[in-house]
């Protein structure tokens, strides 16, 4: 008998471990990742209790949030993100975690190193202290992010408590025009379904647009299904999936490794499957998309001018007019053309190589606006190595764009990468929160990489497709 | 094992607004720490500065400890440090609309009941509460009600998360190491970890 699951019940059925008394789902985690920011409480729980990782090798480390992009030296100028980093040091060190540190060409962004190390594998269910975890998704892996006492059930037993979402099929066919990218189709997705859409729900993404992205653009798809309210998205495994991980440090090695990829490749959803929801859309409808507000569903095509605040229903209104008055922006306006200070290329979202290809092809030969501080960031020290070598490091740096190390840097203000006061910065980075990027009265536009580079060029919001 | 939540009575705060994030809740530089203690005193720091009108700022709801909020609360970032910050504030228990599912997990964890309202009876609690900030609010999760004065509203919460605070089992760490044996049997089915030999 043909097996009818979709790939999100088949690997939960795999890894599920039994009921516990409340009726949730004791679940294997297949791979936990930890960081700097999320981890020291959960390991001061362990001590407390006098646990020990129960399975050590299922667990790796990096560093990324709180690390200086531009000068590297230990001590950290910053004494408390000094203190953060001794104190994963010691307990990777005390519980026998590997760990990928600053001396280690393995270390980036946690959401970069796992794929490029072949540590994300399709099938397994992967966890990490950070919400941006959806984006291992993107190679059939069912992966969420947690909280750092559910970091600390997860050194300790290697599980989870966790309630079975729905599954929602969102399908995207068609053919994406020029200059429309990977991150324009999931702002796209985010913008018709909104900021709180996929509560309750894993989101499959399915269709010829999927299926003939790379790897990097799938991650960049999965890496904001948690901005659509979607705690983890995926995409059926396919011959990419297994192209990518071929020949990666820990992927599965010689037959071990076609054994393995018959598998991942049986864990596809059943084209009989059933789904709790489907939506579809059309890929020609899917425009450069920019946020304008406050939170990632508050976008527009770049050619659209904004919205006014009397078109959302009655009780969005208040949270709309807030946006606006935020963001210092006129309803109505034309977006295209608003003044930038800042560009920033980088964030686990779209700091891989093809990231900075896409946004070095806009930028070759020509030169960022005056006034304008635009930087790219590396998402891990191996994509920074790659891009050099490619001499992407010399195209920037020509143009004025300064080359960093790898960090998470000004996607979320926890280094010395920060907006100040009201300035407005052109993002590739996930998320336009109030304050997001280290100014508390900052101002994010979310965009493609591309785009950015577009920006940064102009000093202002620009359609990519003039510079193509 | 941590103690049974049937009910929590506080007075209340409102903020009935939606889509607040975690990083309002509690901005990232206050992340820079090794441990939760201090947090409390930054809820929603940089929201305070810019409206001396917020809720936090106002002495009246200084004592609150029954938040009352809109859709989509805490959304954004998984940091646990928001309801941590929250909790150490004085908040005991969120009325919402609805909330975002990571933030609602490391509510679960901490004891922290999370409880849905319709959007009316919200406005109608926000109301009251802003109207009398000594109005004793009760979340009971046993009528699956919240009580204040002479308002009485219906509340949901999933059956899983409402259970364990109600039996006492939020300390979801205990249970799952008791289920170690258990875990060695789907590991023994998992074709990763058996090189793939299945």
């Amino acid at each position: 008998m043909s097996d009818r699951r979709s790939l999100f019940e088949k690997v939960w059925d795999l890894h599920s471990v039994r009921q516990l008394p409340s009726g949730q789902t004791q679940l294997f985690i297949g791979l936990h990742l930890i960081h700097e920011v999320t981890s020291p409480q959960a390991f001061a729980i362990l001590r407390d209790r006098g646990l020990k990782v129960s399975y050590p090798e299922r667990t790796v480390a990096t560093v990324d949030h709180i690390v200086p992009t531009d000068v590297q030296l230990r001590p950290f100028a910053d004494g408390l993100a000094e203190e953060m980093m001794s104190a994963i040091e010691r307990n990777c060190r005390d519980f026998g975690v590997r760990l990928f540190d600053l001396k280690d060409e393995r270390q980036g962004v946690v959401h970069i190193v796992g794929p490029e190390q072949g540590l994300t594998q399709p099938g397994m269910t992967i966890a990490c202290g950070d919400s941006h975890t959806s984006t291992h998704g993107a190679f059939g892996a069912i992966a969420f992010g947690i909280g750092t006492s559910q970091v600390a059930d997860v050194l300790a037993t290697q599980t989870l408590a966790m309630s079975r979402p729905k599954v929602r099929r969102i399908e995207v066919n068609g053919q994406l025009r020029a200059g429309v990218f990977a991150k324009d189709v999931i702002l796209h997705i985010i913008r018709k379904l909104g900021v709180q859409g996929g509560v309750g729900y894993a989101y499959e993404y399915a269709g010829e647009v999927f299926d003939r992205m790379s790897m990097e653009e799938r991650m960049t798809v999965c890496n904001m299904s948690i901005e659509g309210g979607a705690r983890c998205g995926y995409i059926n495994p396919d011959q990419t999936t297994v192209d990518y991980l071929k020949g990666r440090p820990f992927a599965p090695q010689g037959a071990e490794f076609d054994k393995a990829a018959a598998w991942w490749l049986s864990l596809a959803s059943s084209p009989d499957a059933t789904f709790d929801d489907r939506v579809s859309y059309d890929a020609a409808d899917i425009e450069p998309t920019v946020t304008w507000g406050i939170n990632p569903a508050q976008s527009v095509g770049v050619s659209e001018h904004l919205p006014h605040v009397a078109d959302f229903p009655n009780d969005e209104q208040k949270g709309i007019g807030e946006a606006f008055q935020y963001m210092g922006l006129e309803e109505g306006a034309e977006l295209k053309g608003l003044k930038i200070n800042v560009a920033f290329i980088g964030s686990c979202t779209n700091g891989r190589i093809s990231d900075l290809r896409e946004a070095a092809a806009i930028v070759r030969g020509r030169k960022v606006a005056p006034g304008i501080k635009a930087l790219v960031v590396p998402g891990s020290q191996l994509v920074r190595k790659q891009a050099m070598a490619e001499g992407l490091d010399k195209v920037f740096e020509e143009a004025g764009f300064e080359w960093r190390g790898a960090g998470c840097s000004m996607c979320l203000a926890m280094n010395p990468d920060k907006l100040k006061g009201r300035e407005i910065c052109a993002s590739s980075s996930n998320r336009n929160f109030k304050g997001r990027q280290g100014s508390p009265t900052g101002r994010t536009l979310l965009m493609s990489p591309a785009m950015v580079a577009a920006a940064a060029l102009k000093g202002e919001v620009a359609d990519v497709r003039e510079l193509l | 094992m941590p103690q049974q939540i049937r009910s929590i009575t506080g007075t209340g705060v409102p903020l009935l607004l939606d889509d607040i994030d975690t990083d309002r809740i509690i901005p990232a530089r206050f992340l820079r720490c090794v441990t939760f203690d201090g947090l409390g005193e930054h809820s929603f720091e940089d929201d305070r500065q810019q409206d001396p009108g917020h809720p936090f700022n106002k002495p009246e709801f200084r004592e609150g400890s029954v938040l009352v909020a809109g859709r989509n609360f805490g959304c954004g970032s998984s940091r646990e440090h928001a309801p941590q910050a929250l909790m150490r504030w004085g908040i005991k228990a969120i009325v919402a609309e609805s909330f975002a599912e990571i933030f609602f997990g490391n509510c679960g964890a901490l004891g922290i009941p999370c409880v849905r309202a319709s959007r009316a009876d919200l406005e109608k609690l926000a109301s009251a509460v802003a109207a009398d900030p000594t109005l004793p609010v009760t979340v009971d999760l046993d009528v699956l009600q919240v009580i204040a004065g002479p308002l009485t509203c219906s509340i949901e919460m999933p059956d899983g998360p409402r259970k364990s605070l109600m039996t006492g089992n939020w300390d979801f760490l205990g249970q799952l190491l008791e289920g170690a044996d258990a875990v060695k049997t789907t590991t023994g089915k998992l074709p990763y970890m058996s090189g793939f030999k299945a």
